[in-house]
């Protein structure tokens, strides 16, 4: 990981009101509107820390294009069955590392928590995004998230997107 | 002191929900089948490649760390210093020259020998150990350690165990042998915490009826249906189990006729990009699901083309952990290896064909937790009394021949029940 470097008000507050609406999409059940916060070739995996220390390539969830993120996102809907919840992201300031080729490249820590139908919260997951972004048309675009997650230890089962 | 079970049938098709609640049922288990004459799956040898290298993992509840020594000997014992019982070694895994606990400094060899303790003979004449002090009789408890192909198993009461071989039997050592067909690389791991009691999840791998009802992205998307070729096969004494099908063997029109209630969506549904699917034939049998239990801990599972190893770890009597391990053949290219990765989406916590299971489990562990006057589970799907391999998939009875060993490891057999 490099250190951070410096970028200008505006860059940061439009890109971190990307990532405010990349976690509130999920938390408001609104996934096909976080699926068009990536741009059409992007690159979306979950991994664990653990793996990564390591140096292994292991993924929970990988969708190499936006087509496979909006399978996931149909299977959800259509397909797969799993603990109903509400999700609910915190997350930190964005920590810019590079900008290169017009890739703005950033960390942002996360919490997430989940609520059963119940009322009962819990945390879920707590890691950090490492987040590949860049403009087309002067709109900000998903190129890669890569959540790497401390939590290793899935909570019962991982579904809707981190 | 041995608890007393009401079967109601001989042959296990009713099973008390009880029996995923009881502390003192979970304390025996411990004894009687983890640390009793079992042979549990413990790890690879891929993940042991050089000598002096450690790796932690679990028994049961039992902390449990496994060596190669210098000369490249495997070894496995408790991972509990034998002094004052602080856990040996911390790390899940790193290369030693020897293993030292932290707290008084302990030594240990990589057999798992107490080798040295600091102060051993005291201070200037004062202090120190009794001079009588028994290093070897102090040294943590070992295990009988047997690797097959590279999977390393381990019991804990070798005098009483069956050779390996025969524990796994034929059906076992051939499964083992099938995956592990020539070297592998690790890809990595995943981990699940399941709060139900680990054996709602041995009882779910022994059940093939519910694959293709619960994972219903098996059928929509024709990954696997109770419609394709297959079945169930169990060793001898039907305390292993593999679920199987073969790919391609049925047809879209038999598919729409089993499952009338999803027939709608098999022709709408279409995943945007194939390649999930993508099946490469990669064995001389044609399987392209198949998921073979080791009792207690283990499974291999084959989904497409990812491979994998999982390992049950009991958390508790109302939790437990799934490891799984992602493995690679060594000679594999790019490609291959990216090609096993994107099919890994399919498996583990997030995988489209079984994040349904934690949530299964979790709903029956809560459903039945207040349950003390004697209600079963039913399990008739695919008949009763004898259990038999199967070369259909409508079926649940590996589970009763789950539960039949079980009872025989457990000392609490139903009256004539069936093995």
């Amino acid at each position: 990981m490099n250190g951070a470097i410096s970028v200008s008000p505006d860059i940061r507050n439009i890109l971190t009101g990307l990532m405010a609406e990349y976690a509130m999409a999920i938390d408001e059940d609104r996934l096909e509107d976080w699926v068009e916060l990536f741009d059409e070739r992007c690159d979306y995996r979950v991994v664990t820390r653990e793996n990564v220390e390591q140096g292994l390539p292991n993924v929970l969830m990988w969708c190499d294009n936006k087509d496979m993120l909006r399978d996931r996102v149909d299977s959800y809907r259509n397909v797969n069955e799993y603990n109903l919840h509400y999700d609910r992201h915190i997350l930190g300031p964005l920590v810019f590392r590079s900008n290169e080729n017009s890739v703005w490249s950033f960390d942002v820590a996360y919490s997430l928590f989940q609520t059963t139908l119940e009322g009962e919260s819990r945390l879920f997951s707590v890691g950090r995004y490492a987040v590949e972004a860049v403009f087309k048309d002067n709109r900000p675009l998903l190129k890669a998230v890569k959540v790497i997650a401390d939590t290793g230890l899935i909570p019962s089962l991982l579904a809707t997107p981190i | 002191m041995t608890p007393d079970i009401a079967w109601p049938r001989n042959d296990y098709s009713r099973v008390p929900f009880r029996l995923h609640h009881d502390e003192e049922i979970y304390a025996l288990e411990m004894e009687r089948i983890f640390r009793g004459p079992a042979w549990s799956y413990l790890c690879l040898e891929a993940e042991l490649p050089n000598p002096n290298d450690f790796r932690t993992t679990w028994v049961g509840d039992t902390p449990v760390v496994v060596t190669r020594d210098k000369t490249g000997a495997l070894h496995a014992f408790v991972n509990r210093c034998s002094h004052r019982g602080a856990m040996i070694v911390r790390e899940l895994r790193g290369n030693a020259n020897r293993l030292v606990c932290l707290y008084h400094r302990w030594c240990y060899s990589h057999a798992g020998e107490l080798t040295g303790l600091p102060f051993r003979q005291g201070l200037k004449g004062e202090g120190g150990m009794p001079k009588d002090f028994d290093m070897k009789s102090n040294s943590p408890r070992k295990m009988k350690v047997q690797s097959l192909s590279g999977m390393i198993f381990g019991t804990f009461q070798p005098e009483r165990a069956e050779p390996l071989e025969k524990y796994l039997g034929e059906f076992g050592v051939g499964i083992v042998k099938r995956f592990l067909n020539r070297p592998i690389k690790i890809l990595g791991y995943s981990r699940q915490k399941i709060h139900g009691n680990w054996k709602l999840y041995a009882e779910n791998l022994r059940d093939t009826y519910h694959a293709s009802l619960l994972h219903e992205f098996f059928v929509t998307y024709g990954v696997d249906r109770a419609t394709q070729k297959g079945g169930v096969k169990m060793d001898g004494r039907h305390r292993h189990n593999m679920n199987h099908a073969f790919a391609a063997s049925d047809t879209q029109e038999d598919a729409k006729k089993a499952y009338a209630d999803t027939a709608a969506r098999l022709d709408r549904m279409q995943l945007k990009d194939q390649k999930l699917l993508s099946f490469r034939n990669e064995f001389p049998d044609g399987m392209n699901l198949a998921a073979p239990t080791l009792f207690p801990n283990a499974l291999l599972i084959q989904i497409n083309n990812s491979l994998g190893t999982r390992q049950i770890r009991p958390k508790g009597v109302d939790a437990h952990e799934v490891f799984q391990t992602l493995f690679a053949y060594a000679d594999d290219d790019e490609a291959m290896v990216r090609h096993r990765l994107l099919s890994a989406n399919l498996v583990g916590p997030a995988g489209f064909v079984s994040m349904e299971d934690g949530e299964a489990i979790e709903v029956v562990q809560r459903a039945t937790a207040a349950e003390r006057d004697g209600a079963c589970a039913v399990i008739e799907m695919g008949g009763r009394g004898a259990v038999k391999d199967e070369t259909h998939r409508v079926t649940e009875s590996p589970i009763r021949g789950f539960w039949s060993y079980w009872a025989e490891l457990m000392g609490v057999e139903a009256p004539g029940g069936i093995k």
